[in-house]
């Protein structure tokens, strides 16, 4: 089980291997069409995230003591950002997630190459899944 | 090109007015196709606007130095300029404003002292919310009814149930002169006709036709016609109300401020006479200059060959990316139609599109596009649009349809 840092460096590798922006979002279409989905019931107005252009839906539910993300959007590229996302989030325990620093975002360039409302938006599903490592995390401290 | 179109305009000499047509986006030649959002600006008003910080810039209407009537004189000239291209019978019937949106709020705040709870106003089902929540205020203001004139699938406006609808009560009607999501050209002589016959008001938004047609507003017989500078290769931040004088004396001023008064004391203020009652404050100077100056360069080149060359664009436009499977087209009336190209690809959210074409140096527009009600008509999140202008090429068309191909590879 690698950590959220490993995951983080797997995939600054991974982009940094593409020669331009073209190939990058190849790529991302790709991690879109890998997404795990999130069920059609959590397809919900409350998961929606705001601040997104296209419709973006994140659901986490606990498994043991780890985190496991489901998503949805009904735009690829969109799709293939929450992916990365997810990949670097689901499976970790919440405190890590709370504190994971997410400058391997800077780090490939994703914000700069993505337009205005789409670095909102990712910004907004950020916020949201750490939102929801918080409400685990207080739940756990409580049965403790 | 074809013969033709090379007969009409000379695009390449054109192209060399446009300083920003030979950059490069993310290290792709641009190829601008968002000119229904704003237009590009040439280089004979870029230097109206550096001429007027350089040589002409004071405070208008009030100095009693030299340099003050110098600044002044261009500024008026540029009404005279603006109402002589829309064919006002007077230069104070228009009022230079900020753009489109400004004007609009203009008159429905003035007819919120006017309007009564039983009155209804009539809003086309394809206006651009800018055309559609000022008069939502004004209708929370003053308890009067909006109704809406629906629209078909081809995206025409339903001429028979806008009949219907017209009554004794109806006091105002608001249609855009061209749909920004679509390109229609709504006929809106007719409309103009009908709400006359009832003794209603008609305000015409011409901000997508002013680029493309050129209206006669006494022809048209319309009561008020508004338009922005930056659509017409103008600068941003500046645009014109035309309104009927006896419609613009009768509605209260805008807001209040230097400029648009007569007499001031404390107990009472005079406004002055129009156009200065709604022109509050220092205006965009350079702005309304450089407003004359676009409309000069514009009717330089010849608005019947812009329309022609602008129709060749997106026929051929149009034609190519039919041969592309799976692709809707939004807004199919024919003949009626300025140079917009609105559509889909199935299965595709036009954001994925949008932000693969923009890789590529492609620059359009993609989402609602400001007209909300017109995406829930066709139940859609939004659409890719393309809009041409007259310096825009056939071989940039077939840049965007080899583009579109590729990001339809890449997103299916």
């Amino acid at each position: 089980m690698s950590s959220i840092q490993e995951r983080q460096e797997e995939i600054i590798e991974e982009f940094s291997m593409f020669e331009d922006w073209m190939q990058r979002y190849e790529y991302m279409i790709e991690l879109g069409k890998s997404l795990p989905l999130i069920a059609e019931e959590h397809k919900t107005e409350e998961n929606i995230i705001k601040g997104c252009q296209s419709r973006v839906w994140v659901y986490a539910e606990m498994d043991d003591d780890q985190v496991d993300f489901t998503a949805d959007s009904d735009a690829i590229i969109t799709k293939g950002i929450i992916a990365i996302l997810i990949r670097v989030f689901s499976g970790q325990k919440p405190e890590d997630i709370i504190h994971a620093n997410t400058d391997f975002i800077d780090e490939i360039g994703l914000k700069e190459h993505l337009s205005p409302t789409r670095a909102n938006g990712l910004v907004s599903m950020i916020k949201q899944m750490k939102m929801y490592a918080i409400a685990y995390n207080s739940q756990q401290n409580n049965k403790a | 090109m074809t013969n033709t179109s090379e007969q009409l305009l000379d695009i390449q000499k054109i192209r060399k007015d446009f300083p920003i047509l030979s950059r490069e986006i993310n290290g792709k030649p641009l190829v601008y196709f968002d000119n229904a959002a704003t237009s590009q600006t040439p280089t004979q008003v870029i230097n109206c606007i550096v001429d007027y910080y350089e040589t002409k810039n004071a405070n208008i209407h009030r100095g009693v130095h030299s340099l003050s009537q110098i600044a002044t004189d261009a500024y008026e000239g540029a009404r005279e300029t603006v109402r002589k291209h829309f064919n006002a019978e007077f230069a104070h019937e228009i009022i230079l404003t900020a753009g489109t949106t400004h004007s609009i709020n203009l008159v429905a705040n003035g007819y919120a002292s006017i309007l009564k709870p039983e009155d209804e106003i009539l809003v086309s089902a394809m206006e651009h919310h800018s055309n559609i929540v000022p008069w939502q205020m004004l209708c929370q203001k003053t308890g009067s009814k909006m109704k809406v004139i629906p629209m078909s699938h081809k995206g025409e406006l339903e001429m028979d149930s806008y009949k219907e609808l017209l009554n004794e009560n109806t006091k105002l009607v608001f249609v855009n002169h061209v749909s920004n999501a679509l390109g229609t050209i709504n006929p809106i002589e007719e409309i103009i006709e009908l709400a006359h016959g009832v003794d209603a008001k008609v305000l015409i938004d011409g901000a997508q036709a002013a680029p493309h047609l050129k209206a006669d507003v006494q022809a048209l017989d319309v009561d008020y016609y508004t338009v922005s500078a930056h659509k017409i290769c103008g600068p941003t931040g500046v645009g014109m109300l035309y309104g009927k004088e006896d419609l613009l004396n009768m509605l209260p001023p805008y807001q209040g401020g230097g400029e648009m008064i007569s007499e001031v004391t404390f107990e009472k203020t005079t406004y002055a006479g129009l156009p200065h009652k709604f022109e509050a404050g220092t205006p965009n100077i350079s702005g309304g200059i450089a407003f004359g100056a676009a409309l000069d360069y514009m009717n330089g080149i010849g608005f019947d060959s812009i329309a022609a060359y602008e129709m060749e664009l997106l026929n051929y436009a149009t034609s190519e990316i039919q041969k592309i499977d799976d692709v809707e087209i939004y807004g199919t009336t024919p003949d009626k139609k300025t140079a917009v190209l609105s559509f889909n690809i199935k299965d595709v959210h036009p954001y994925d599109i949008g932000t693969l074409l923009d890789k590529m140096g492609i620059a359009v527009r993609t989402g609602h596009h400001c007209a909300q009600p017109i995406m829930e008509f066709y139940k859609i999140p939004g659409t890719v649009r393309a809009s041409f202008s007259f310096y825009n090429t056939k071989e940039e068309i077939d840049s965007f349809i080899t583009a579109l191909k590729k990001a339809k590879s890449m997103l299916i």
